[in-house]
């Protein structure tokens, strides 16, 4: 299968990169791993005049520690996440949700922010981001701003960047007290897509109260979304298996699945309720085991 | 658009549309082990190294591998030598029609340059990216493990 003809160029630098998409205009876009874009592309379901390939730019595959956040370059792998030590030590639903994008041969080229830029309702990252309150650092040739992740994901494979500009990077938060997180995600086969993914992400306070709460669904809306309410239930309460059952039930009541190949509607909102639960006593777990 | 690139020790290069697909233009240059299975990211069948990493090369397009280093399943013998991967794989019969394997292969030697000792599991994940449909994977991963052996052997 062939895309239709395009223009290319592999600039290697962020200036080119900013510039050449300026110049080029609507129909330009940034091809970073591919691992959407030229399966898309081959589908003829996009079909860009013009890609801007981001792989030879030099320093866009950081992991670091600033801040209280973690910065993830653009170029960063999936397969880069599940190596990494500084992940593994400060979000744990980033480390669980990593081995299971995709298959390890697609791990090893797509990328982190490429996915958060695709905003496909059945990728998984953005449920972890959602979770952990990330925010994206777009750039244009005429500057930088910081986007909560919320206000980054808009729909169905739309994000709210303007023409002209990137995905820099992405901010993990790292938890501010005793925290932890988790990723439960039900495939049917590697390399499938999820049929229900959930991102928890709990932190406590000194008084062993739940201060902090992040819940995020996969494949079950028309984008990843928050669950609210759920996180509403759990703020400023003792954990509890009861309470935690109350989220589950929170979070499956804003999930709008569809009856599709991989399951029914209302079979996936049991697994977003179970999932939710299981995810936070994981959560919980973590967070209790930090001194 | 010119590319230049090196496909197991040799140089190419050559004169490419940008949509060329890069399993497409390594079969053009009689590397035709590099098999097209999908053409959807799902089978491993077209997997390459690229600078000793495992790709699928029907989700890249050739421009992308312009200064390059590639391995495909041609350049696995050295010196007219089996790589023991390949040797495994004839031992322990780690194939039926042949279609998957060097892409099995690729996958694999990439893993034992890591991992020389993988258990079952390891095997199994490493090359979870990878379809077969005749073999039922047993004899692959016993092959796998058999190359570690051969490696660590050496
Ligand atoms: C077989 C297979 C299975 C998969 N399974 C899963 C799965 O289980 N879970 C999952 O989450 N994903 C899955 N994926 C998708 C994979 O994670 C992709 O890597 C990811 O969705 C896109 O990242 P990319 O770097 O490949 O982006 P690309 O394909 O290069 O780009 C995707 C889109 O984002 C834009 N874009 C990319 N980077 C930037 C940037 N820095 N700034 C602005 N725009 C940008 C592109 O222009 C394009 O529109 C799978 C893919 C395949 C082929
Ligand atoms: S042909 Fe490339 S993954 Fe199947
Ligand atoms: S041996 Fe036939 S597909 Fe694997």
């Amino acid at each position: 299968m062939y895309p239709p003809a395009f223009n290319y160029s592999a600039p290697t630098s962020v200036e080119e990169v900013l510039a050449t998409l300026a110049k080029e205009g609507e129909g330009a876009r940034v091809l970073a791993g591919g691992q959407s874009l030229i399966p898309m592309m081959k589908l003829r379901l996009a079909s860009p005049s013009y890609l801007v390939d981001i792989n030879d730019v030099d320093g866009l595959d950081y992991i670091t520690d600033v801040n209280g956040h973690v910065a993830i370059g653009a170029l960063v792998r999936h397969n880069d996440i599940v190596k990494s030590e500084l992940i593994g030590s400060t979000n744990h639903a980033m480390t669980d949700a990593a081995p299971w994008i995709a298959d390890p041969i697609v791990r090893n080229r797509g990328t982190v922010c490429g996915s958060i830029a695709h905003c496909d309702p059945e990728g998984d990252w953005n449920s972890v981001m959602l979770a952990a309150r990330a925010e994206v650092v777009a750039q244009s040739a005429a500057g930088e701003r910081v986007i909560p992740i919320d206000d980054f994901i808009v729909d169905f494979f739309t994000n709210s960047l303007e023409p002209g500009e990137i995905v820099k990077e992405v901010r993990v938060p790292k938890y501010t007290g005793r925290g932890g997180g988790a990723y439960v995600k039900l495939e049917r086969k590697i390399g499938d897509y999820a049929t229900v993914g959930v991102a928890t992400q709990l932190e406590l306070g000194d008084d062993g109260k739940i201060a902090k709460a992040g819940i995020a669904m996969t494949a079950v809306n028309s984008k990843n979304t928050r669950a609210a309410a759920a996180e509403q239930v759990l703020v400023g309460e003792t954990p509890s298996d009861e309470l935690f059952r109350e989220a589950g039930n929170a979070a499956a009541q804003a999930s709008e699945p569809e009856t599709n190949v991989r399951g029914t509607e209302e079979w996936k909102r049991e697994v977003v309720s179970v999932y939710t639960r299981r995810g936070l006593e994981t959560a919980l777990a973590q967070a209790q085991a930090q001194a | 658009m010119q590319i230049n690139l090196t496909i197991n020790g040799a140089e190419q290069s050559a004169e490419v549309e940008p949509r060329q697909l890069l399993v497409d233009y390594i079969r053009s240059t009689g590397n035709t082990g590099t098999h097209i299975g999908c053409d959807t990211t799902s089978c491993g069948a077209c997997t390459v190294l690229v600078d000793g990493t495992p790709m699928k090369t029907c989700t890249m397009f050739a421009v992308q591998a312009n200064g390059k280093t590639l391995t495909t399943v041609e350049g696995l013998k050295q010196n007219g030598e089996l790589h023991p991967i390949q040797t495994a794989f004839k031992e322990k019969h780690g194939l039926q029609c042949g279609f998957c394997t060097p892409g099995m292969m690729l996958t694999s030697a990439a893993l034992l340059e890591q991992n020389p000792d993988p258990s079952e599991d390891d095997v199994r994940w490493a090359i979870s990216g990878n379809i077969c449909r005749c073999t039922g994977y047993v004899n692959i991963v016993k092959a796998v493990q058999h190359a570690g052996e051969l490696i660590r052997e050496n």
